[in-house]
């Protein structure tokens, strides 16, 4: 993954509350067996005229010309609350977001952003939708600031912040922690034996 | 201070701290669908990492599959095979048990869990879907994850979790004649809305919740992710244990009598305490139905559509009169005044041998009403056969219901079968958002009483008035 540091761009203004999984991919959109291919269908229902149609909605933000390399989308409360499935943060990835700024995130789609290189911000993002021109998010500083000049502070767990900084995979983390994982596993073993009894087939 | 029986079960999970209130939890099972199981399986392999404990994950196939008698690999939806067949393949090269179209032990994934003993009381669980949560009803740690996560459990065994707060949301008295674990569970998401839970594993607890029976739990439990919880559970009792004895996968022999001991343990201390804690009548709940597009939108079933006075402190004036208008409903007028266009009973909340059997029971002797179109899916092959074997296929048949192959089916839209575009559909699933069910479909969920006996009255109805205990 790619390590995300400072992200310079326009910020989407799609502040709408409770955006679910659905309406950032749509089940119909998730054909092939594979993490990619999503972003034509990412917010189908709204970037569309019609459902299997691709014909521009010219209504949505999304459409309006200027976001085209816009790396940051705004989002109201509950933003990715719905179905859990980790193909709305691989969707909004392949589109090119970096960053989606929301006044609150459902949990498994804020941690799916951060599996999957994006940086969740809690903040209320409708000051951020008036400043004029590109926003800077600098995630070593966690701070968020305007060309205007304006400024916020955002809060993120050590580790996840680790992981966006270097672009790391969790799995690479915990692998790390392998013998210890094998070592709880064996003790447990001997308190709850019923656990590890089970024959595949 | 005590420890709430959550926190016995984490505690005893935690491998490691990792700071920020994130912790290495060990996970006991992994469950797997053909949507996103294949997926998650394939990524890891071609990452080079092996499954660190085939024995202990598990993959169906429900989500994509058609339900159609006679179904085979090919689907509906367009390219669905693809996914069987990489999850069939996936599974064979992992190692893991898979249960495949044709199997006994088929069918929707919080269905089989319990039934085949997978999930088990102390025990960690996941799976790539919202609605793990279902499972916590036989007193285990189950919840949702990503694709991601799932890979990462797979290849570990652990998960990085974020400790959730906890919750107990207490009913007391009783649920009147009637009136279900589905309805109690809408009347839960429209008393605390659908963030009302968000960041919390909910404890059910209260004389209403115990006297449930584990089929009925696993309904309550099933809808907590609508309350945005991190999961739900229910400590574990006699009911659950009795449930349990001499399933699939579940302990034996001596580890039976080593795991019962150890289950016991499982409870809340009187002297521990919650982040949040609440307390319901269930006496208060009568039979619900969502009116809108979004769970915490539910009313009794006998009231009017409300107004946006009525709902004004939870819902806000945008999402109101968008969910009217998509709805197509008249503020004001009864609920019971529409009329729908399709039935349908399934889904890992409400399509269990006892839900079917209630269901049959306001079904028996009966007709569908002639507009509606009305599906019966039992929620696993096991279902299904049990059903049959008592005769319920008859009489679902018999009223005018089609009877279907087990998997989640018109639970939600994959892209194949559905409902027609703003049609009407009284479902005795979980979730109600816009196109859901198909596009623009119109979802009202419900009990699988009520589908049963709107399916029959042609319009949302009230399944109590055949008792003579509510006049229409
Ligand atoms: S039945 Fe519906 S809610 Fe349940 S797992 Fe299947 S799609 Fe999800």
């Amino acid at each position: 993954m790619k390590p995300l540091k400072i992200v310079r761009s326009l910020a989407v203004p799609l502040i709408v509350d409770n955006i679910d999984t659905d309406i950032i991919i749509p089940s119909r959109e998730m054909k092939s067996v594979s993490k990619t291919g999503l972003s034509d269908g990412l917010f189908a229902g709204w970037r569309y005229t019609a459902v299997g149609s691709r014909e521009i909605n010219p209504d949505f933000v999304l459409n309006d010309a200027k976001y085209a390399d816009a790396e940051i989308l705004l989002a109201g409360d509950n933003m990715g609350c719905g179905s859990s499935r980790e193909h709305a943060a691989w969707a909004l990835a392949e589109y090119g977001f970096r960053v989606v700024i929301a006044r609150s995130f459902n949990p498994i789609f804020r941690g799916n952003c951060i599996r999957n290189g994006i940086l969740p911000v809690k903040l209320s993002p409708e000051p951020i939708a008036k400043a004029e021109g590109q926003i800077t998010v600098n995630l070593e500083a966690m701070t968020i600031t305007s060309e205007a000049g304006d400024g916020w502070n955002f809060e993120l767990e050590t580790e996840a912040r680790e992981m966006l900084l270097e672009g790391l995979d969790p799995i690479d983390l915990t692998l790390k922690r392998a013998a210890d994982i094998a070592a709880f596993r064996e003790a447990d073993r001997a308190r709850r034996p019923w656990i590890y009894n089970l024959k595949a087939g | 201070m005590g420890k709430t029986a959550f926190e016995k079960i984490w505690d005893a999970h935690r491998v490691s701290e990792i700071g920020d209130g994130t912790d290495l939890i060990l996970i006991d099972r992994i469950l797997l669908h053909e949507r996103t199981g294949g997926v998650a399986l394939k990524s890891l392999h071609a990452s080079g990492r092996p499954v660190n404990d085939p024995a202990q994950v598990f993959a169906t196939m429900d989500h994509i599959v058609d339900t159609l008698p006679g179904r085979s690999d090919n689907t509906l939806m367009p390219t669905g095979r693809d996914f069987i067949l990489a999850t069939r393949e996936a599974s064979k090269e992992a190692g893991i048990s898979l249960f495949d179209l044709n199997d006994r032990r088929q069918g929707i994934v919080h269905v089989i869990s319990p039934e085949l003993g997978i999930i088990l009381p102390g025990a960690t669980l996941v799976c790539p879907d919202s609605h793990t949560c279902s499972q916590g009803a036989l007193g285990g740690l189950a919840w949702g994850i990503g694709s991601s996560e799932a890979e990462h459990a797979l290849a570990t065994s652990t998960l990085r979790v974020n400790k959730p707060k906890t919750m107990r949301i207490t009913i007391d008295g009783e649920l009147a004649p009637g009136v279900t674990a589905k309805d109690l569970a809408l009347y839960i998401v429209s008393e605390i809305s659908s963030s009302g839970a968000v960041g919390h594993m909910i404890e059910y607890a209260g004389s209403a919740v115990t006297s449930l029976d584990v089929e009925a739990r696993l309904t309550l439990c099933n809808m907590a992710t609508e309350l945005g919880a991190f999961s739900a559970f229910i400590a574990p009792d006699e009911k659950v244990f009795a449930y349990l004895k001499g399933r699939d996968y579940a302990p034996k022999g001596d580890d039976w009598t080593a795991a019962l001991e150890q289950w016991k343990t499982i409870f809340t201390d009187a002297d521990a305490s919650f982040d949040k804690d609440v307390t319901l009548s269930g006496n208060d709940v009568p039979p619900m139905v969502s009116w809108g597009t979004s769970p915490q939108q539910s009313m009794p079933v006998t009231d009017d559509v409300p107004l946006y006075s009525e709902v004004s402190s939870r819902d806000s004036r945008d999402s109101y009169d968008r969910a009217i208008a998509y709805m197509d409903l008249e503020p004001g007028e009864p609920l019971r005044s529409f009329s729908i266009d399709a039935a349908f009973i399934g889904s890992c909340t409400n399509s269990r041998l006892s839900d079917l059997r209630r269901a049959a029971d306001i079904l028996i002797g009966q007709k569908v009403a002639p507009h509606v179109k009305a599906i019966c899916v039992p929620g696993s092959t096991s279902v299904k056969a049990l059903a049959e074997a008592e005769g319920l296929d008859k009489i679902f048949l018999d009223a005018g219901f089609e009877w279907r192959e087990s998997g989640c089916s018109m639970c939600f839209f994959a892209g194949g079968e559905s409902f027609g575009a703003e049609e009407r559909v009284i479902t005795s699933t979980n979730r109600n958002f816009e196109s859901r069910q198909g596009p623009k479909t119109r979802s009202h969920l419900a009990s699988p009483e009520t589908v049963a006996m709107s399916a029959i009255m042609g319009h949302i109805a009230d399944a109590r008035m055949l008792a003579g205990k509510e006049s229409r």
